[in-house]
């Protein structure tokens, strides 16, 4: 199947977006998006809300459809080839809001579901591999229960897990601990700290600003569809350049 | 610096408990539930007492003719001495062990299905499928491997019955669900096909269509062309149900939260893969209840065959019932079918109601 995957060449980096645009009916809610990512690069999004930055990383999974640029994730161009979608969806693993565990299966079964139907892997290595990672997240304990029997907390661990059991290059995470209760918070951004220490490749929107400035190379700042700002967290905090920037800061800093 | 210090738990306080108690708190709480209870029982002493004496107490139970029925009750000899035409219908009397032969065959057959501890149960269920209805159908129909053909117009009786609602059962719920899918694609094709096609059998009653599929049909067809009645009224039925099926999917698929088709989908599942593995599991334990009520809505449907010149377990007592020697039977014969009707319709409720507490798996959103 690989073979048919058309891969572009590049130098440039692991995801490269260049012109993207995109609009709901008239409503343009991605302005011309240029975003270029090095393996290994953690990059955390902000903005407030409506900004563009959920979608903006939502279309490197094409959950979301562009309609102008390019966008190529690991070498490969999304287009409207189902074939070369599905290759990148393989090798990018995603975190949402609400967790989304499948209900109807165990803890387990969450994490060997993908591995066993699209990388073939053998149900035995499958399930080897995902008591690995919830190991790695802590909860090795969980793995017959259901998710609705878990905390929230606990949830998104599995499903970092469920996304890791893929051995995925890049992890997008789309406000990953939003919908959690603030003594869970903690647990899920420590785990995604340590994901970032082994070196994974992140895109994260978050509002976690402390998150932020440990762990991102790069913040970038969001509004009105577009790219406002871009830099290190420390010159993002402590120095930022646009007024927009400087105004969203004094809101979410209090 | 001080440390909370939590109470402990505390039991519940007591309930008051007993029959007084709860005939006080239930029955007699105030002046006009009183009186409410009182007419209550006051229905029930009419109705019971002589329900009991005609069903059973002074029911008569022996004998072979109707001067038999020599006491007031019913006349349970009428339905002994026709038991055989109620099951099989005009199945050759000779031949109706390999009617029971496949009843038999499809319970032992299915037992497995039912055992919590038998792990190949997809492909055992899918074998199955394949293999029950090619067996049931020489077994039934006969005209190979020796056995004596029996046309379908002399089977009858609650087999008839069984076997349309099966048929039909077993051909709708795929059918059903594949144009639920459907009439969700992203394919305006498809989706438009498949809108037709569900409206179109949702908005014609199911007499129309039997009497359409046994009347009209053979005008259509070319001279000497016939196709079996009785396979014309099961496409009728799967077609007819298929759509009622398809719009219970429809919701059931409509009530999953968009996440999880994009859950699915990042992980890099095709088209099927998510609907098979993650969607359509949670649709269709949602719409268990819906599901069963369709197919309670069709066993009790097949009764329509009778218009075209099928005799199903209902219409077998009618024709029975209209027999001179039994004439003024009609009653127990109809108390009958209800009963029989009334077990299976029970049977398939109660079933679905495990299946829903089993499938639970504790997630409420």
């Amino acid at each position: 199947m690989s073979e048919a995957i058309k891969k572009t060449a590049s130098a440039e980096g692991i995801i490269q977006m260049q012109g993207v645009n995109k609009w709901y009916g008239q409503f343009h809610v991605l302005k011309d998006i240029n975003l270029n990512v090095q393996p290994g690069e953690r990059i955390v999004l902000c903005g407030p809300s409506g900004s563009g930055k959920s979608t903006t990383i939502r279309c490197l999974n094409r959950l979301e459809e562009h309609q102008q640029g390019r966008i190529v994730v690991d070498g490969v161009e999304l287009t409207n080839d189902i074939k070369q979608i599905e290759s990148v969806r393989r090798e990018v693993g995603m975190v949402f809001q609400h967790f989304n565990l499948f209900p109807h299966l165990t803890i387990l079964q969450n994490c060997t579901l993908a591995p066993m139907w699209v990388r073939k892997m053998p149900k035995r290595k499958a399930e080897e591999i995902a008591m690995h990672y919830l190991e790695r997240v802590r909860i090795p304990e969980q793995a017959h229960k259901y998710p609705g029997q878990l905390s929230g907390g606990q949830q998104q661990r599995v499903a970092i897990a469920r996304a890791l059991c893929m051995k995925p290059k890049i992890m997008l995470f789309d406000e990953p601990t939003s919908a959690l209760d603030p003594e869970m918070v903690k647990e899920v951004l420590d785990t995604m700290i340590g994901l970032a220490e082994d070196g994974m490749t992140m895109l994260c929107v978050t509002h976690e600003m402390g998150f932020a400035r440990t762990v991102a190379n790069r913040v970038i700042f969001m509004d009105k569809g577009e790219i406002v700002e871009e830099a290190a967290p420390n010159d993002f905090f402590d120095n930022p350049q646009n007024d927009r920037t400087k105004l969203f800061l004094n809101q979410i800093l209090h | 610096m001080t440390t909370h210090v939590f109470k402990p738990d505390m039991p519940p306080p007591g309930n008051r408990i007993g029959i007084v108690a709860w005939a006080r708190a239930n029955l007699f709480s105030s002046w006009l539930n009183t009186l409410l209870t009182l007419f209550a029982f006051y229905l029930i002493w009419l109705i019971v007492p002589p329900l009991l004496s005609w069903t059973i107490l002074d029911a008569n139970w022996v004998g072979s003719t109707r001067a038999d029925c020599t006491k007031d009750g019913a006349c349970w000899v009428f339905i002994q001495q026709r038991f055989g035409q109620f099951m099989y219908g005009y199945y050759p009397t000779e031949l109706r062990w390999r009617v029971d032969l496949s009843v038999w065959l499809a319970v032992i057959g299915a037992a497995p299905l039912f055992i919590s501890r038998f792990k190949h149960k997809a492909i055992y269920g899918l074998g199955f499928l394949v293999v029950y209805p090619i067996l049931a159908y020489s077994l039934l129909h006969g005209g190979h491997w020796g056995l004596t053909n029996v046309a379908t117009s002399q089977w009858g009786g609650l087999m008839l019955t069984l076997v349309i609602a099966t048929v039909g059962i077993a051909g709708a719920l795929p059918l059903g669900i594949l144009l639920a899918l459907g009439r969700r694609s992203d394919m305006p094709a498809i989706r438009v096909v498949c809108v037709t096609f569900i409206e179109f059998w949702r908005g014609v009653p199911l007499i129309t269509v039997l009497f359409m599929s046994s009347v009209m049909l053979p005008l259509f067809l070319p001279e000497g062309m016939n196709f079996d009645k009785l396979l014309r009224a099961l496409i009728g039925v799967i077609l007819f149900q298929s759509a009622y099926v398809a719009e219970v999917v429809r919701g059931g698929l409509q009530a999953i939260p968009k996440g999880q088709y994009e859950a699915a989908a990042a992980m890099g599942l095709g088209y099927w893969r998510s609907m098979g593995l993650v969607i359509l599991p949670q649709a269709l334990k949602l719409v268990i209840p819906g599901i069963v009520n369709t197919f309670i809505a069709l066993f009790k449907d097949t009764s329509l065959v009778i218009i075209i010149g099928l005799f199903d377990l209902l219409n077998s007592v009618k024709q029975a019932a209209a027999d001179p020697t039994w004439l003024g039977m009609a009653t127990e014969g109809y108390v009958f079918a209800a009963l029989v009707f009334w077990i299976f319709c029970f049977g398939m409720s109660r079933y679905s109601m495990h299946l829903e507490h089993k499938l639970d798996t504790g997630h409420k959103r």
